[in-house]
């Protein structure tokens, strides 16, 4: 029997041939029309003329008649809802049906036909087949609810839903538990009134990991995934749940295994790095990612792309697995690409004689992104391995030779940056790439040459005949080129003042007169400006040190890469991007990793730069690659920093006039600032574009109350290191500011700071002390603090416990957090709010405190407090004496309310207190008593 | 998840479509098409975001299997599940072709509906899928039959049925192993490896427990321990592997614990497990290539293989795959042994040897005849590579054991009859020259 005659009918009136057979008495007449119904539907025609002729065949004891109906009714039901009720009755009366798979059956199509009238009568039969006796019944309906609740969340939740739907966790079934927590983590997604009622504890983690064991490869992968989401209250609970995990990654299933590893990925962070148990599970995960690589090519993609970010999470998983990602000839040019781009990651001294053959290989390949992808990764690995580096660049210059057009312009881009990491090192090549000017005809290719003729201008005899040819078809280059060549021909002029006069005029005048973009006009203006006026400054300019590049590519910025890592194997892990790029209309939760372990060695801390909020440290720049989105988004002239100068030396001075005819005097105002703020976009690395921001916030002076300095731990009870210490906040965090003081002989290094858990959560940030601390010396640090860490009540309330490492033993102490530094930006209430709140809150909650003897007007305290994040509301003046309302933050959304009464010439300011929260109290009051005073 | 699957042919041309969830719309069919299949350039990636939504596509021969979805699903298990759909359809209706699909397109949406729900995989399972969907339209079941139904799709062992009997207990176990070598022209192993799967096929009545012993180092070390005996020396039988992964019926928590594998077998064939080994593996075949290029009209290639096993075993279906030059305008071998073939579609000589056996040395040479070209880009010399088959295990790969046990019908491990054949082939064994 074939079914592909039900393809070919295009006769004219099918329809109304269908509709005659559809009515016909005869069973296998009914279906065979049903089939050509069907048939229609999937190639596209409109077959919904037929709808109550279909449904009328729904009610059959065939099964498979009844499930192409079904089929049909799943269609076109939308856009015939009032029809869809004749098929109401049918469905209820199925679920009633003895055969659990006919129950099933209706239970699954009821829950696909989207049609309101239908949803409501979903409801009964649903509540019963979750109880159905059958297995297969309620792992269908388990699924339904998740359906249900696409369609009308409300219901779902108002119905009770919810609770049947955590009870079938407890199901004997493994299918049926796998199945509720698909439905579950599907439905915890889109509303948060179910996250509260569905979130997932450490009970039923125990049943979940029990399931495991026991459900199909899906169900593991559900459950595994759910399992991801879970936050473990301590690291023996991870560690337990990692023990259970583990054996799945012997599964046969690509996708077990990688859940199974983004899972343990993730408890890993929650672990004492440097103990064994994370030791061999960091070992557990080598193999199965190799193993992935003999997958099934589409598969083997997915697995690279997040070996990708695994490598970059944790380097030393794969360290020694290079091969395996050598290039196959038959892979498929995706896997090709991906592979390659890890093997540049693993790169290192030890593999680099195998990495470099490989490569060269590869260069001479047949897929142009491909080699010219490898051409680069040659050029990177000469900037990662220093002893390579000269092998590099061999091998560079014989591809030059081999004259293949992108080959040649690829090597160009790469020797550049292999000239900025080793200046002065390899310019004896810089006549054979000489030779190649005129292959050159991509954008970044020439600005590349241009950029090494202009840096080594004075070795190059004829670098200003080189230049002037460019110069020729200046307006037709691209922006980038004209950039460099600007440059180029400034430096050569700086290098070479006599006899190139002639060509610093002619591309000033071209960049300022002839151009319509900005960015050539303003800097042509700027160097034609500082040459003329001084041209000493000009030579400290452009031609003073460059900063350093870095030796990683196309690093993912450290937080995205936690997140990413907590999507595994997920489509966000394949694209690289968050969810919420490329996923519409959810604001779902932004997933982060747990906070590291912090309990065992204080290198650990310190060897931590990805905790969670990390403040940006300062990075060389990094080298975008081609198809690096940062790194375009960052950076102004896709040239590559390298023809930016430092501006720190620049200092504008006024001019006198005269001289200079093209910049008038009404320039002045514009010029003045833009050499430091336009310029300084330039060479600030790429990756670093946020620490500027910072470093500028930083730069404003705080004036927020600042405690003085108190010594915490006194030199001569901790074997010579000093610690005095205060607290602040800057930049919209907690800071604890240190200085530690070496009062011992020898130097100090290896310091780290460690907090106990506390009310508010505090953890310290990354401790950047310029080590070793030399006897005698004392290094002033700002260490940002997080209020991410473990949570425990401390008696005072802002009590902190810290211990202090150093490179000689570890010192305990305790201070006392003013709570002003917790009072967060967003704490100014509405008026109404406030007035509301402020009644709602019990009388008895509230307490009077008196702040004696300050001198200050309402005014002034309303500034001083407003300074630290204590937000006047109203103010008001009843009967000469003035009333304040005030509101404030704490960091764990603690909301405290205070009215301020301050009459005048009392000296005695009344503070009244109002929040649910009576403990906070006294500590406000300090902080009160302190900004006003301060 | 999921939201919808489609099939298309290699026109394009939708063979089958089913849409799962209510955001994916009927003009995603038609985005997969104009942007994936007609696509101008080659297609560079399995996952396609078209318009903020992604396709995901397996290709099997001319036929297109395309999953699509709004959400941030998980990428591993969609192509995993794409994969299993095609093994579904071949194990009910052979090759999935065109015609096949077309011809069956009634049982594909049956399937589609019951191992895929609201997008969700489900019991995907071959074996059981086959016991209830069966296009043999009504058959009246009983209750025991269909709740029989019901416990094996959802059960813990739903990779079995109750109620087998076989007269004889038969049991055949293949160690199937893929070589895979990349040799430098200079003889040196830039990498190496064995893909080992065991594939068993069991006549097994009842509810029997397997039990299967390998000489893994790990579990012969483990074992060694418990029966201190120093006499039986397992350093040189026992093999390390990298890596194994297990057909679901293996009790996992168990290997990972006590090292053994032990496991419910399914009715007829199945993956009992895969391998992977990179160590200590014994190449059955060296391929020695001097490629001499005279001028720019000739070349002169000669190849010699060298088998290196015990002289006893006969590796079959030796073949050598040369890759000859574009611009190739003739070609003329000698070899002394097989028969060589110049294949102009293919750009290559073809040696093919029937039979050879161990520790043999044959040899081939060939003057290639090249037409003047302009084309500048030089030619880049493919590895040659070779496939054959030979009668042992190049990873040194044993059984140790296979015992089964059921203790609820009278037949012991005793009465079972087993058969056990180690076969080596090439997977990739490539040599660059």
């Amino acid at each position: 029997m074939t079914d592909s005659k039900y393809f070919t009918t295009t006769k004219k009136g099918e329809i109304y041939e269908l509709k005659g057979e559809l009515n016909s008495e005869k069973r296998d007449k009914k279906r065979e029309a049903v089939k050509k119904v069907i048939a229609s539907m999937t190639v596209g025609k409109d077959v919904s003329a037929l709808f109550p002729d279909v449904v009328n065949c729904m009610q059959t004891d065939h099964l498979e008649l009844k499930k192409l109906v079904y089929l049909y009714l799943m269609n076109y039901a939308k856009s015939q809802p009032d029809m869809a009720i004749m098929a109401v009755n049918t469905f209820v009366k199925d679920c009633e049906d003895p055969n659990p798979l006919i129950r099933a059956l209706a239970v699954r199509t009821m829950g696909c036909i989207r049609v309101d009238k239908i949803t409501e009568y979903l409801g009964e039969p649903l509540r019963k087949c979750l109880k159905d006796e059958d297995p297969y019944v309620r792992k269908t309906a388990a699924v339904c609810v998740a359906k249900l609740h696409d369609i009308n969340p409300i219901l779902v939740e108002d119905q009770g839903f919810l609770e049947l739907l955590r009870d079938l966790l407890g199901d004997s079934n493994p299918m049926v538990v796998a199945n509720a927590v698909a439905a579950m983590s599907e439905i915890v997604e889109t509303s948060p009134t179910a996250l509260k009622m569905l979130e997932i504890n450490s009970a039923t983690i125990g049943k979940l990991l029990t399931a495991l064991n026991e459900c199909t490869e899906w169900g593991q992968v559900f459950i595994l995934d759910s399992i991801a989401n879970y936050s473990p209250r301590d690291e023996r609970e991870a560690q337990s749940i990692c023990e259970r995990v583990t054996p799945r990654l012997s599964h046969a299933n690509a996708a077990v295994v990688l859940s199974a590893i983004k899972v343990v990925m993730k408890l890993l962070e929650m672990m004492d790095q440097s103990a064994g148990f994370a030791g061999t599970l960091v070992k557990k995960l080598a193999p199965p990612l190799v193993t992935l690589l003999s997958a099934e090519p589409e598969i083997q993609y997915v697995a690279l792309r997040n070996i990708n970010l695994i490598v970059q999470k944790r380097p030393e998983i794969l360290k020694h697995e290079m091969k395996v990602f050598f290039v196959k000839y038959n892979d498929p040019i995706y896997v090709k690409l991906e592979k390659l781009d890890i093997m540049i990651r693993l790169t290192n001294q030890a593999n680099i004689a195998q990495v470099l053959a490989e490569l060269k290989e590869y260069a001479t390949e047949v897929d142009v992104d491909f080699v010219r992808k490898s051409v680069r990764a040659i050029g990177r690995c000469a900037i990662k391995v220093e002893a390579s580096a000269e092998r590099c660049v061999s091998t560079l210059l014989d591809l030059i030779q081999t004259k293949v057009n992108y080959v040649v312009q690829e090597a160009v881009v790469v020797i550049k940056d292999i000239f900025r990491k080793y200046p002065n090192k390899y310019e004896s090549i810089i006549s054979t790439l000489c030779e190649n000017l005129d292959t050159l005809d991509e954008p970044e290719a020439r600005a590349s040459m241009i950029w090494i003729i202009g840096e080594y201008a004075e070795r190059i005899d004829n670098a200003d005949e080189l230049l002037e040819s460019f110069l020729e078809g200046f307006q037709d280059e691209n922006a980038q080129v004209q950039l460099q060549l600007l440059t180029a021909i400034v430096k050569l002029f700086l290098k070479r003042p006599t006899d190139t006069q002639e060509l610093v005029q002619q591309v000033l005048s071209l960049a300022t007169q002839d151009s319509d973009n900005p960015d050539l006009r303003d800097r042509g203006y700027i160097y034609w400006r500082l040459l003329s006026t001084d041209p000493a400054a000009a030579k400290d300019v452009v031609l003073a040190e460059k900063p350093l590049i870095s030796e990683e590519t196309d690093l993912i910025e450290p937080t995205l890469l936690d997140e990413l890592i907590c999507h595994i194997s997920s489509l966000a892990s394949v694209y690289h991007k968050p969810p919420s790029a490329f996923v519409e209309g959810r604001q779902a939760v932004r997933k982060a990793l747990p906070p590291r372990s912090q309990s065992g060695e204080g290198e650990a801390v310190q060897a931590a730069p990805e905790a969670p909020v990390a403040p940006p440290q300062p990075q060389a720049t990094v080298i975008p690659g081609m198809d690096s989105l940062t790194g375009d988004l960052l950076d102004l002239d896709l040239g590559g920093p390298s023809t930016y100068q430092p501006p720190a030396a620049v200092q504008p001075q006024p001019i006198g006039g005269g001289s200079m005819d093209l910049l008038g005097e009404g320039l002045d105002s514009l010029l003045g600032p833009s050499p430091v703020s336009g310029m300084d976009m330039g060479p600030g690395p790429r990756g670093g574009g946020v620490g500027d921001l910072f470093s500028l916030a930083g730069l404003v002076p705080t004036t927020s109350y600042v405690p003085p300095q108190e010594t915490w731990i006194e030199a001569g009870k901790s074997k010579g290191m000093e610690v005095n210490g205060t607290f602040s906040r800057k930049n919209n965090q907690a800071c604890m500011e240190l200085t530690f003081t070496n009062k011992a002989m020898s130097p100090m290094a290896g310091f780290a700071v460690q907090f106990n858990k506390n009310s508010f959560g505090l953890a310290p940030g990354i401790l950047n002390i310029n080590t070793p601390l030399a006897p005698n010396a004392a290094a002033n640090v700002t260490l940002a603090l997080t209020t991410t860490g473990g949570v425990q009540k401390m008696e005072p309330l802002n009590n902190l416990q810290v211990a202090v490492k150093n490179n000689i033993d570890v010192f305990y102490f305790s201070c006392q957090v003013p709570l002003n530094v917790l009072f967060v930006e967003d704490g100014e209430m509405d008026k109404r709010v406030f007035l509301a709140t402020w009644k709602d809150i019990p009388s008895q909650n509230e307490e009077q405190y008196t702040i004696a003897n300050v001198e200050h007007s309402a005014d002034t305290v309303t500034t001083k407090l407003r300074n630290n994040n204590i937000f006047t509301i109203a103010k008001r003046n009843v009967e000469g004496q003035d009333m304040l309302y005030q509101s404030l933050k704490l960091t764990n959304n603690i909301w405290v309310l205070a009215e301020l009464k301050i009459q005048p010439g009392n000296n005695n300011f009344m503070l009244s207190l109002k929040s649910t929260t009576l403990d906070v109290y006294p500590g406000i009051y300090q902080s009160y008593d302190a900004i006003v005073r301060s | 998840m999921i939201g919808g699957l489609f099939i298309y042919n290699h026109k394009g041309e939708v063979l089958i479509s089913r849409v799962y969830r209510d955001d994916i719309g009927r003009n995603a069919v038609d985005a997969f098409r104009v942007n994936v299949i007609h696509a101008r350039q080659q297609v560079r990636s399995p996952v396609n975001n078209i318009a903020r939504t992604s396709f995901f596509h397996i290709k099997r021969s001319n036929i297109w299997v395309a999953a699509v979805t709004k959400q941030n699903v998980n990428a591993g298990m969609v192509f995993e599940f794409l994969n299993k759909i095609v093994e579904v359809m071949s194990s009910y209706f052979g090759k999935v072709s065109e015609e096949n699909i077309k011809n069956n397109f009634v049982l594909i949406y049956e399937l589609l509906d019951e191992i895929l729900d609201f997008g969700y995989p489900q019991n995907s399972d071959t074996g059981i899928l086959k016991t209830f969907i069966t296009q043999q339209g009504v058959r009246s079941q009983t209750k025991e039959e269909t709740s029989q139904i019901t416990s094996q799709v959802t059960g813990q062992i739903g990779w079995r049925r109750e109620g087998i009997k076989y007269r004889r207990n038969e049991l055949f176990l293949d160690v199937l192993e893929n070589v895979n070598l990349l040799m430098s022209p200079q003889g040196q192993v830039l990498s190496a490896h064995v893909a080992g799967r065991i594939m068993i096929k069991s006549f097994l009545s009842g509810m029997p427990e397997c039990k299967f012993g390998i000489n893994d180092k790990v579990s012969m070390e483990s074992k060694a321990k418990v029966s201190s005996d120093p006499s039986k020396g397992s350093g040189k039988t026992s093999i390390a592997i990298d890596d194994c992964q297990f057909h679901q019926c293996v009790k996992l928590s168990k290997f990972e614990t006590e090292h053994s594998i032990s496991f419910i077998p399914p009715d007829g064939e199945y993956e009992l497990m895969r391998y992977r080994t990179t160590k200590d593996i014994s190449l059955p075949f060296r391929v020695i290539p001097l490629v001499r290029e005279i001028g720019r009209q000739k070349m002169e290639v000669k190849v010699v293989v060298k088998s290196n096993f015990k002289p006893s075993l006969l590796a079959q279906r030796v073949e050598v795959r040369i890759p000859t030059p574009l611009n190739t305008s003739g070609v003329q071998v000698i070899c002394m042994k097989g028969k060589a073939k110049y294949k102009a579609s293919e750009n290559a000589i073809v040696w093919k040897i029937k039979r050879m056996g161990g520790m043999k040395e044959c040899q081939l040479s060939a003057e290639i005849e090249l037409l003047n070209t302009n084309d500048k880009k030089k030619w880049t010399r493919p590895p040659i590579s070779m496939n054959f088959e030979v009668p042992f295990a190049p990873s040194g790969f044993k059984v140790r054991y296979l015992k089964v046990f059921e203790p609820k019908l009278n037949y012991s491990d005793h009465d079972v009859i087993k058969w056990v054949r180690y076969i080596g082939k090439s997977g990739l064994y490539e040599t660059r020259c």
